[in-house]
């Protein structure tokens, strides 16, 4: 991988996105040894509104910190789906959840439909474990980290006492987007 | 072999200081900087150093001046409009020659602006924000180790010459992750202030006769100390209508200036025989880089000149490089300043161009390369 490679989390403020970025940006930089950059983009509330976290990895050196020809973009509200969608590659990805995003963008690049947030609640027991679910599909939709590093990071980054419910999430997201991807 | 994290650029801000040897922090909460704050928080503590909220930005100036002259190395971060306040206490600390180090994390203005937004708004304000003519000292870096080695070089320099040293990044920069290796003790030289060797009663803490730098003693070690934001002589206690004052505000001036050579400090890339130049620091400096890169790629010669120093300002080299090059570009999160610096260095030699922008996104690499495209 010698291609800039851009990822977008977003949604509303409070899901845990920012985190996510940094989560995998860890997993990329610190285990796999591989370029990333990490940023975020909020507004003055600490919960709602759409809120983004972009994680670019490449390998060579990272200068623009911004995404802006986007590889895979998450959306788990309408709102940031909406908003942010515009500087998906043609050839990109839109991962979606599906219970909040109904209104799918028109364009020319992929779109997987997850129940991120349903999987979070119903198999894990947590909403707020919503972000670790969909670090997993992403891991498993980009194939440019490993999910063991992907692990460590969250395990680095998440309180004590939440580490089995975090490492199952990973796993349900992970093996919920291997299944649409075959 | 030091040691790798993933951190925010305050964060490493933070680790910068500690590294330095900063016990003391004072400071306001104040989005883009509070991560500096948090971090120090959680820190100093642990190595017996002390932590304070203090009641507002004014205080926490005032309160960083007070544990510097107590002999701490002190640090204080904050945004632009708490920046605003602190302009009085930190000319005070100029006068004064009290080293310490202030961030400002700049977010846009003017007033509250924009407190998530990113913004290179402030940098005038760092050089002529305090009143009257006064020394300052201003770094500008854009990557997250970045960051932290110049925090480290902003109290060595406040150390070395007696005076408040200014760190300044936007808020992408400063709230951006990246990669850092944060080198074993002793990789990094650390400079202290000059004490004062003499008995206590020979003692003078603004002795010209030692130096441009006199040595300062800490209060309370038993060397006798007055510090006054009047002007002063020797002894510290105020002079009026004297010449002394014009060749001590001469000193202080020249503190800085005459040691520009030590202060100021760039990057250039494939600057050499570039015919078109761009001139740009913190994310903006990040996005020239990419620029002058797809520049060359369409087979322009673009160079990279980025500063990191901004204050004392790099004149010499900005009017060396207008003498060679077609247009220099400067791109910043302003409506214009930095700009006209470039240009009174320039004096006409080559035109200089501005990219501005100020809707709370960085100016994009292909933003400046349409312009190199524009002036080639």
């Amino acid at each position: 991988m010698s291609e800039r490679f851009e990822i977008r989390f977003s949604g509303s403020g409070g899901q845990g996105l920012i985190l996510a970025g940094v989560i995998f940006a860890e997993a990329a930089t610190i285990f796999d040894k591989i370029n990333a950059v990490q940023s975020q983009s909020y507004g003055p509330e600490a919960r709602g509104g759409a809120s983004k976290s972009e994680v670019i990895i490449s390998d060579k050196p990272i200068d623009f910190p911004k995404a802006r020809a986007i590889d895979l973009q998450l959306s788990l509200t309408q709102e940031s789906c909406s908003k942010y969608y515009k500087d998906i590659k043609p050839d990109g990805t839109l991962l979606v959840d599906e219970d909040f995003v109904r209104d799918i963008p028109k364009g020319t690049f992929k779109v997987i439909k997850m129940p991120i947030i349903r999987t979070a609640s119903e198999e894990i027991g947590k909403a707020f474990v919503a972000n670790i679910v969909a670090i997993g599909a992403i891991t498993a939709l980009t194939g440019k980290v490993r999910l063991e590093s992907v692990e460590k990071a969250v395990l680095s980054r998440v309180p004590k006492g939440t580490e089995e419910m975090n490492k199952k999430a990973l796993r349900a997201g992970y093996d919920m987007a291997k299944a649409k991807m075959n | 072999m030091g040691t790798l994290k993933l951190l925010q650029g305050n964060e490493a801000c933070a680790e910068g200081a500690l590294y330095a040897g900063c016990t003391f922090f004072a400071g306001y909460p104040i989005t883009p900087s509070t991560e500096v704050a948090e971090y120090l928080a959680r820190r100093l503590p642990l190595i017996g150093g002390a932590f304070l909220q203090m009641e507002d930005e004014i205080a926490a100036m005032a309160a960083v001046i007070g544990g510097s002259l107590a002999g701490a190395k002190t640090l204080t971060a904050t945004s632009g409009p708490g920046f605003s306040l602190k302009q009085e206490n930190l000319g005070f600390g100029m006068l004064c020659e009290v080293p310490c180090v202030i961030v400002d994390v700049m977010r846009g203005g003017p007033s509250t602006g924009v407190p998530t937004g990113p913004s290179q708004s402030d940098i005038m304000q760092c050089k002529w924000g305090t009143h009257g003519d006064h020394p300052v000292i201003c770094l500008t870096p854009a990557y997250v180790q970045e960051i932290f080695s110049e925090t480290v070089r902003a109290f060595n320099l406040a150390e070395k010459y007696r005076t408040p040293v200014i760190i300044a990044f936007d808020e992408i920069v400063g709230h951006m992750r990246e990669k850092i290796e944060i080198p074993d003790k002793g990789v990094i030289p650390i400079e202290n202030r000059r004490r004062p060797t003499c008995p206590p009663s020979e003692y003078m803490p603004f002795d010209e006769t030692k130096g441009d730098v006199p040595p300062v003693a800490d209060f309370f070690s038993g060397y006798r100390q007055h510090i006054t934001g009047l002007n002063h002589a020797s002894d510290g206690f105020p002079v009026n209508a004297s010449p002394r004052i014009h060749t001590d505000e001469q000193r202080l001036i020249r503190k800085v200036e005459g040691n520009r050579k030590d202060i100021i400090k760039y990057e250039t890339v494939m600057l050499d025989d570039a015919e078109v130049a761009v001139f740009a620091y913190g994310v903006s400096g990040r996005s020239g880089k990419n620029a002058v890169e797809l520049a060359r790629e369409a087979g322009i010669k673009a160079g990279l000149f980025r500063p990191l120093t901004i204050w004392p300002f790099p004149e010499e080299e900005v009017a060396a490089l207008a003498s060679r090059v077609k247009a220099i570009i400067v791109p910043e999160l302003s409506l214009g300043q930095i700009v006209y610096e470039v240009e009174r260095c320039a004096k006409g030699r080559c035109p200089v161009e501005g990219i501005f922008r100020v809707d709370g996104d960085p100016i994009t690499p292909e933003q400046i390369l349409a312009k190199i495209k524009e002036v080639k």
